[in-house]
């Protein structure tokens, strides 16, 4: 393994990457079309991974991509296809008598108090001490070995989730 | 060496974009799919924060996360799909009724 | 620092080149072979032996008219070959085709990148190429080639579960999910001999994944009249083609990898081993299609769900019994 401590060009790809991430997001929130939605929702996971990867997390970022962009999304546009959605322009409004009108024109008032009070707790964070040197990958290992000690209970409870999910799943589609 | 605080900011961003979305869209796949995004948000500023203090973590949390959202849209889109059958809609205006 | 970026960038050109290359050659030989089969001659006019045949093709794909059909989603209908090509040569990267050579002096290792989470990134990439069929399914406007794209997502979601199964019981033998690793791990013993079970799944698996016969529903003639890329022309349809044949190539390189022994052998140097094994699987490959019928895509499914899945899990959980027994 080289080391990886300082990549070339850090700075530059972690800002376009990032403005890229927003770019999509906002894209697909505005979209009028589902399929687009969907797509630009993989483009926003595909660069967030590529922001793990700067961050030395490579197995969270593969995985990133094999659940929530081979897995999820997939499947969301397999629904959206099945089902053929269709949606008006989502800044269209119906008018008053909507009873989400209020609420969708407030919304981007409300984003941005979100927005301000989220950021003021951000960018006060101090940086910490421990990673002067440079940033380290991350060993799977440790992870495995930290998901069967400390978080062994939770991760039990994960797999009795996945299987209820999985049940549930498939009882909602018998039932039809 | 980018810091910490940029990451964050990043995520907040990417957050906020996801809430609002919630609130603007009617149909409900695109309303998941927003809090998919707020999910993915709160990902990023796990993975930053256990990066700069050389804790593993983070990268657990995250995989439960990520477990979880899996579970989720797996029930989730099986509602919506039983739903649509039902009412001919995924409009969360349309449906307003709490009994079927 | 800049140096190896300049070696890696000509390592991943050198890499591509000679990949297109041996697909078209692939599609050649395939032809050849298919043809003596079935008691037919195959292309072999276009220089000796046909075998400038490839190079015919690719200029005759290029100079067709390239449609697009009204009511397509232009964007999408653009971005789906050019996706399905990019993960398919995308996923090479990780693998490693030969020992270290010494090349005018400087030390070159025959991979691009040996990165610690090898085997996960070739499954990402494997899980990605869905998109490009889907999307090619759902943006020509089209109801047969949405139907093919929709076959082929739930095809490629549903077997991806017994593949990946199939390969964490070889990272469990390994201890490694680099590819590298895994390839010396094999240096005594390959992992086929240690695991003929996973191997089997992996590729049955391996097959369905590729849309290939006698798994190909998402593109079968009779029915869907050749599926998810019935609008395409031109380039565009031979980047689907290069795609489908790609990961053929990726999907046996990783085979060889995983479970024969990867670039090891005797005698011989490393990359030419790899070339070997790398063309017995093609052989293979070409021997079903021109051998077994097309499956019903129910029979398909249960196959999937009913009986790769549970022997998968029940392969692994015995696999990690004997490596935990062993104190591996």
């Amino acid at each position: 393994m080289p080391d990886l401590s300082n990549l070339p060009y850090e700075q530059a790809i972690f800002y376009l990457v990032s403005a890229l991430a927003v770019g999509c997001a906002l894209a697909m929130i505005l979209s009028k079309n589902a399929v687009h939605a969907a797509l630009f929702m993989v483009a926003n996971f595909g660069l967030v991974a590529v922001l793990y990867l700067l961050l030395r997390a490579s197995f969270i970022a593969t995985i990133q991509v094999i659940v929530y962009a081979g897995a999820i999304m997939v499947l969301f546009l397999f629904v959206i296809m099945m089902l053929n959605v269709q949606e008006a322009d989502p800044r269209s409004s119906r008018g008053p008598q909507d009873r989400l009108f209020t609420l969708g024109s407030l919304a981007p008032l409300l984003g941005l108090g979100l927005l301000g009070a989220l950021a003021y707790v951000a960018l006060g964070v101090k940086q910490p001490a421990a990673t002067s040197g440079g940033l380290v990958f991350a060993n799977i290992q440790d992870v495995g070995a930290l998901l069967f000690t400390r978080y062994l209970y939770p991760f039990e409870i994960t797999s009795l989730l996945l299987l209820v999910a999985m049940i549930g799943a498939v009882v909602l589609a018998k039932r039809r | 060496m980018i810091p910490l605080s940029h990451y964050l900011l990043v995520s907040a961003i990417l957050f906020t974009i996801g809430a609002v979305g919630v609130l603007i869209r009617r149909n409900a796949i695109l309303i998941f799919m927003c809090i998919e995004l707020m999910l993915n948000a709160v990902n990023l500023s796990f993975i930053a924060l256990a990066a700069y203090q050389n804790l593993v973590d983070g990268q657990v949390f995250v995989f439960f996360v990520i477990t979880v959202a899996a579970a989720e849209v797996a029930v989730g889109l099986a509602i919506l799909v039983y739903l649509f059958y039902q009412r001919l809609t995924t409009d969360v205006d349309d449906i307003n009724s709490l009994k079927g | 620092m800049s140096e190896d970026i300049l070696l890696i960038v000509i390592k991943v050109a050198v890499l591509i080149v000679i990949l297109l290359t041996v697909v078209a050659y692939t599609v050649y030989v395939e032809r050849r072979i298919m043809a003596r089969m079935q008691s037919r001659i195959g292309p072999n006019r276009v220089g000796p032996f046909g075998l400038l045949q490839p190079l015919a093709d690719i200029l005759k794909l290029i100079f067709k008219e390239d449609l697009t059909p009204a009511g397509a989603d232009k964007v999408t209908y653009f971005l789906a070959p050019a996706l399905a090509a990019i993960t398919g040569l995308a996923a090479f990267a990780v693998i490693p085709f030969g020992n270290t050579i010494d090349l005018f002096g400087i030390k070159v290792n025959l991979f691009i990148a040996d990165i610690n989470v090898g085997l996960l990134y070739l499954f990402a990439m494997s899980s990605l190429a869905v998109y490009g069929i889907v999307l090619a399914g759902w943006s020509s406007n089209n109801k047969y080639s949405l139907l093919g794209g929709v076959r082929s997502s739930a095809q490629m979601i549903s077997y991806e579960l017994p593949l990946g199964l199939a390969l964490v019981s070889v990272v469990l033998a390994a201890g490694s999910l680099s590819l590298g690793d895994i390839v010396k791990a094999q240096a005594n013993l390959w992992f086929i001999v240690q695991q003929p079970l996973s191997f089997v799944i992996y590729f049955i698996c391996a097959i369905a994944e590729t849309n290939r016969a006698p798994f190909d529903l998402p593109e079968a003639e009779t029915e869907l009249i050749a599926g998810y890329h019935t609008e395409y022309s031109s380039l565009k349809w031979a980047l689907f083609f290069l795609a489908e044949y790609m990961a053929v190539i990726t999907v046996s390189a990783t085979a060889v990898t995983i479970f024969f022994g990867g670039w090891q052998g005797p005698f011989l140097p490393g990359w030419l081993w790899f070339v070997i094994k790398l063309s017995g699987f093609i052989f293979f490959f070409t021997w079903m299609r021109a051998t077994l019928p097309r499956l019903r895509f129910d029979q398909l499914m249960r196959l999937g769900w009913k009986v790769l899945l549970p022997l998968a899990a029940l392969n692994l959980v015995v696999i990690a019994g004997l490596v935990a027994a062993m104190g591996g």
